[in-house]
């Protein structure tokens, strides 16, 4: 690996082996990896979920989760072997020599304590520093970090941060004991773009300026190449290949990471709007909206879908965009304007609306862990609206189920009698379209449908909805904060911001310069492969302007 | 702060509406029984001319809603009315017990309360171990055994056996607290041992449900000990409902005690209603069903409060 010496090694781990427990058996779930990682060092670790990157990141620190054990191999730290060693000795490298940084901080931050009290708790505790030194350190980290107010910042608890600052304070609180090894479990995951790039650069900047080996897990590809000096990627507990950053970008050698490489190539030909005078399917018009409290969080929305269109509709997080849905399904009546089903105005609660213009607004949802009831099969899931909204029984809402499983692809005669929980996040999302489906509806909301789901499942669930688009002749209104789906399916484009729409039209305009401003920012801060990307975008926006331009 | 003192003067709000349907309730369930209260208070052997003498002390004959009206104002003054078969005041019937009920309380709370939290940190952080099972074990026989049980049971040991403490809990006016301590002891101990198995149990289950939060993973990769993970990043997130079961307990402890009472002759306020009830002395039956009525909202309100003071998103908003 030519940068790093054989002398320098820090952590060397040997045919590890780790089973999880479940159905009351142990069941191998890391299958023999090895991974050697010198000082100084950045190792990529991706592949998709179950892979097991984390379960991998854990065992670094000696740590098998709640569920779990190492079962095999050997882990050794700087000539310590981990899995002989007791459990004292194990815990007091972490949090001193072993640092984590967790997927969500929001999640991760005890809501209880102030930051700053948990941030100072390892230093004090391996009396690396007394209380008020570990307090002044942690300023200046958060100075490092380059989070606002750093002075006061830490005095906060958790819930009064944000997510991409309380990101930052979780990588300066694994900083706090300057350990050799921090290990990083999807630490952008949770975060929009724009957040995103401030992160990558506050752990970038850090991990070079005290020379800590790190080892950055996550199932982003040009994340990763940001970040990552190496790259291990992992399939179902194995290792497929490992290979320099560069190399590995330029040319992969093994199918399965060619095929991720691939991923992001899926695109279907962008379609026009009617011009005969068909009206738009959808038409949203002027609508405000607030929950309870007042504080408006739509402000003057509008935009239309037309029969058989994608409609993209991007934003941060907090932008309104599900908000405009839960308006257009009566869920949320606006305060002001209106939503028009082919030019009918629709009565804005749900409890108002008929049986036929409830049918026309179904949507699928981000969680379909959460979205589809596990005790009741599958078959019912999906007769159920088949039978409220077209009154079908016995032989012919079995053939209807029987029809829609056929759709999504899922074999009848084997999901008809299955539980939610017996599927996979994909398979569970396919049932979510089916419910959808079952409405027989002409326009389907779809809610960041792919945004918890792997690449490669997630291009299976496009290209599904993509097919029933073009048999079924459906609208979609499109909702991600993802600009490579948008890229991939829409046909126009709406970006919102702070409860307003500030740009749309069609996608090649949309992705053709000039743009708007926000959608500017929004476009460049997706991460790309090229593995200069990050430092070149930082130059161009200048590194100070960082914080701010993500406050936009 | 001024978010909270709002929050907590609607909860009171509708703790008082909730006692005044409450008031109702009570009142008009007595008006529900066949007959009137002076009937049913003079028996089988009553004249006319007696039952109707009663009336008119008692003020039967006037309209309910207006009798209701006048029993509420005077219930507000603390003036209950006078007792149908004694013919004092009802306060003087019941105010020194209750005062008594809420000694014996409140001794029983101050060793049963830290005592079960602490025992429930403890078999959480052992959990699963035999001190785990064996804790859990001897407080669930302590609480699915009757109190009467119990409290013969610590009479014969500890009484009976061994004469450390009395077995009758009678009191005087001129006793000294220590002597007051000691002769309502076996009382307070039967009490504490039927409450601690649920609030302890609560508490374990409470941090035990927290440990499988991300916090809890990144305290322990944090390399924090197992004790300290317990004691000040679970617990402090596990308030909430360790102060509704323990605000659940109090109000057992004030209302739920007639036969901790009955055993060891202890003046409390549940023996008088139970006597009130079979010599059917409707004021006074009222009066203290209105007393343990706003005892149980008072504490219920006061866990609600505990619960918000805890949370930090609460006490600390954006």
């Amino acid at each position: 690996m030519g940068k790093f010496s054989d002398k320098d090694i820090l952590l060397e781990i040997k045919d590890l082996q780790i089973q999880g427990y479940s159905d009351e058996t142990w069941i191998d779930i890391i299958k023999g990896v090895d991974l050697t990682l010198h000082r100084g060092e950045v190792l990529g670790l991706i592949g998709e979920s179950g892979a097991g990157k984390s379960t991998i990141g854990a065992a670094a620190m000696g740590y098998a989760r709640d569920g779990t054990r190492i079962s095999g191999g050997s882990i050794e730290f700087d000539s310590m072997e981990l899995t002989t060693a007791t459990e004292a000795e194990r815990r007091a490298l972490r949090g001193s020599r072993i640092a984590y940084v967790a997927q969500s901080a929001a999640a991760s931050f005890n809501p209880a304590h102030k930051i700053i009290d948990q941030h100072t708790e390892a230093p004090v505790q391996y009396r690396i520093q007394k209380r008020m030194e570990a307090q002044e350190d942690a300023i200046e980290l958060y100075e490092r970090l380059r989070l606002p107010n750093p002075e006061e910042i830490g005095f906060r608890y958790p819930h009064q941060v944000s997510g991409g600052q309380l990101q930052r304070a979780m990588t300066a609180m694994a900083m706090s004991c300057r350990p050799d090894l921090i290990i990083f479990d999807e630490p952008t995951t949770a975060l929009d773009v724009t957040t995103q790039i401030e992160v990558l650069a506050a752990i970038r900047d850090i991990v070079d300026q005290f020379n800590t080996a790190a080892i950055y897990i996550t199932h982003d590809l040009a994340v990763v190449a940001q970040m990552a000096d190496t790259i291990k990627v992992l399939l179902k507990g194995e290792e497929v290949e490992q290979a320099s950053t560069e190399q590995m970008l330029k040319s992969p050698k093994e199918d399965y990471t060619k095929s991720l490489w691939a991923v992001r190539s899926f695109q279907r030909p962008q379609k026009k709007r009617p011009t005969d005078g068909t009206p738009p399917i959808i038409s949203v018009k002027n609508i405000d909206a607030a929950y309870t409290g007042g504080v408006k969080v739509l402000d003057d929305v509008s935009f239309d879908v037309y029969p058989g269109m994608t409609v993209a509709v991007v934003g941060e997080s907090g932008s309104g965009k599900s908000t405009t849905a839960r308006c257009i399904t009566g869920l949320l009546p606006p305060s002001a304007g209106e939503i028009q089903f082919k030019g009918e105005t629709l009565p804005p609660r749900y409890t108002d609306r008929s049986k036929d213009q409830l049918r026309q607004a179904q949507m699928i949802y981000q969680m379909a862990d959460t979205a589809l009831n596990p005790k009741v099969q599958i078959h019912e899931i999906i007769g159920r609206p088949a039978q409220f909204y077209s009154g079908l029984k016995g032989g012919d809402l079995k053939q209807r189920v029987d029809e829609l499983l056929d759709l999504i692809e899922l074999e009848p005669s084997k999901y008809y009698n299955r539980y939610p929980p017996e599927l996979s996040g994909g398979q569970k999302q396919r049932i979510g379209i089916a419910r959808a489906l079952a409405a027989e509806p002409e326009f389907i909301i779809c809610d960041e449908v792919t945004s918890a789901l792997d690449q490669l499942v997630a291009e299976g669930i496009l290209k599904l909805l993509d097919r029933l688009q073009k048999e079924l002749g459906l609208a979609y209104m499109f909702i991600t904060h993802d600009l490579a789906t948008v890229r991939a399916i829409a046909d126009e484009v709406v970006v919102m911001q702070h409860g307003k729409v500030v740009d749309q039209g069609p996608k090649d305009e949309m992705f053709t310069p000039p743009h708007h401003p926000y959608t500017d920012l929004l476009l460049s801060s997706v991460p790309e492969m090229d593995p200069n990307w990050l430092t070149t975008l930082l130059e161009e926006r200048g590194v100070d302007n960082v914080g701010e331009a993500a406050d936009v | 702060m001024n978010d909270l003192l709002l929050l907590v003067l609607k909860r009171l709000g509708f703790g008082l509406l909730t006692l005044l349907v409450v008031s109702i309730l009570i009142f008009f369930a007595v008006e529900l029984l066949p007959g009137d209260v002076a009937e049913a208070v003079l028996g089988q052997g009553a004249t006319p001319e007696t039952v109707q003498a009663m009336r008119d002390q008692l003020g039967l004959d006037r309209p309910a809603v207006v009798r209701y009206l006048e029993w509420l104002g005077g219930a507000v003054t603390g003036d209950f009315g006078v007792s149908a078969v004694s013919g004092e005041p009802v306060i003087n019937a019941i105010g020194d017990r209750f005062v008594n009920t809420l000694f014996l309380a409140a001794y029983a709370a101050v060793i049963a309360v830290p005592f079960a939290i602490l025992l429930g940190i403890v078999v959480a952080l052992l959990r699963n171990s035999v001190f785990d099972r064996v804790a859990n074990v001897l407080t669930l026989t302590s609480i699915s055994s009757p109190e009467f049980f119990l409290g013969y049971i610590l009479i014969l040991y500890l009484s009976v056996k061994l004469p450390l403490f009395p077995a009758i809990a009678s009191l005087s006016s001129d006793m000294s607290l220590g002597e007051l301590l000691h002769r309502t002891f076996l009382p307070a101990l039967t009490l504490v041992l039927v409450v601690t198995a649920h609030m302890m149990r609560m508490t374990r289950a409470a941090i035990i449900n927290l440990l499988a939060s991300p916090y809890i993973e990144m305290a322990r990769l944090k390399g924090v000990p197992p004790w300290k993970v317990i004691v000040r990043h679970a617990l402090p997130n596990a308030w909430a409902p360790i102060i509704n079961v323990v605000a659940l307990n109090l109000a057992y402890l004030i209302t739920g005690v007639v036969l901790v009472e009955v055993v060891f002759v202890y003046p409390g306020i549940g023996q008088a209603l139970v006597d009130a009830v079979s010599k059917r002395d409707f004021p006074v039956v009222q009066a203290s069903s209105l007393i343990f009525a706003a005892t149980f909202i008072l504490l219920n309100l006061a866990a609600d409060v505990g619960a918000i003071i805890t949370n930090p998103r609460l006490r600390h908003p954006k």
